[in-house]
């Protein structure tokens, strides 16, 4: 537990849209009322498909509530611009962490977690476990 | 010795070269991958220029490092953390000496260039920027003419190479027979660098 603060959760998509949605779609599964602070990152500045630093350093800004950020993303550039800004150190709050997992189930486990006042660490552990999730 | 003059011509020079060879980069981008790489750098290096013009920082260590951190903010694509990294990690390993050796510089750009394999995971033979750049940084040490060389070489050698980082990968076989774009890109860099210093 961490003193009642929150996990935020970052939500980075190439596309708007999908980051949008996903959010809107962990929300919604971790049930009606749920403070979990969730910010997309989806997309250019100027509303193309890519990925933005700025917006991702926004998003983790605004959901940041001291209790630490988790990051999860979709591929690509979106995975190498949140390494970069990790890397310096600098740009995205303390406790900010990229989060190794499927997107959408990753997502929604991280947010359900988070949910629960669980700490950095335990929703961390969620969204990774998503991948062992199978289908079939 | 390279001051801070030197490293502004070359991230001009970069702008230049780019802004001639977008169309190229794309083409190059287009049947492996997303057909944006030219657009994407020069709409970058075009930023870099106006904020070295801007903000004017007088030392080689500042102004790797701002053009680093503008391409990472404005690039959009995997390019711009890979490219930023590299630039930014050379700024910082220059730190801030008003003029630098070639050797500092070579050695520099080799702390950067680890960098970006540490970032993108990519190592020599895998179709990448990587493969025109190692041997690049391996040839510094001779002149930017034998860099330039080395870098358009490696780039040309990537056309047999089936990419295994990046979007190119999930086309396994079919990425063989192409040149890598983003390997093109690197060696417009280090020809840039010939240009700047004269060579």
């Amino acid at each position: 537990m961490s003193d009642g603060k929150l996990v935020g959760i970052v939500l980075v998509s190439h596309s708007a849209q999908v980051a949008a949605s996903v959010a809107e779609l962990a929300q919604a599964l971790a049930g009606g009322g749920t403070a979990v602070p969730v910010a997309p990152a989806g997309g250019t500045e100027g509303g193309e498909l890519g990925t933005s630093a700025e917006l991702i350093a926004a998003a983790a800004t605004s959901v940041d509530r001291g209790a630490g950020v988790a990051v999860l993303t979709d591929l690509g550039s979106a995975v190498l611009t949140v390494k970069a800004l990790l890397a310096e150190g600098d740009e995205l709050p303390d406790g900010t962490r990229l989060v190794d997992a499927p997107f959408v189930e990753g997502a929604v486990a991280a947010v359900v977690t988070a949910a629960t006042g669980a700490d950095l660490a335990a929703v961390e552990a969620a969204a990774v476990e998503a991948y062992t999730y199978r289908k079939v | 010795m390279l001051d801070a003059d030197f490293f502004r011509r070359w991230m001009a020079a970069t702008a230049v070269s780019v802004d001639r060879e977008a169309e190229r980069l794309t083409a190059l981008d287009s049947p492996i991958g997303d057909a944006d790489h030219g657009s994407n750098l020069r709409r970058g290096f075009t930023a870099v220029t106006a904020t070295l013009e801007k903000e004017a920082p007088d030392t080689p260590g500042g102004v790797l490092t701002l053009a680093g951190r503008q391409l990472i903010s404005t690039v959009g694509g995997a390019s711009g953390p890979l490219y930023g990294t590299l630039l930014r990690r050379t700024g910082k390993a220059l730190g801030d000496a008003a003029e630098v050796s070639g050797e500092e510089f070579a050695s520099a750009l080799r702390t950067g260039v680890q960098a970006v394999m540490t970032l993108g995971g990519a190592v020599p033979g895998d179709k990448t920027m990587i493969d025109a750049l190692v041997p690049a940084v391996d040839a510094l040490d001779d002149s930017f003419a034998a860099a330039r060389a080395a870098a358009e070489q490696g780039a040309l050698a990537t056309t047999p190479l089936q990419a295994r980082k990046g979007r190119a990968s999930y086309l396994g076989e079919r990425s063989i027979g192409h040149q890598d774009p983003g390997a093109t890109s690197s060696a417009l860099l280090i020809a840039a660098l010939a240009e700047a210093g004269g060579e």
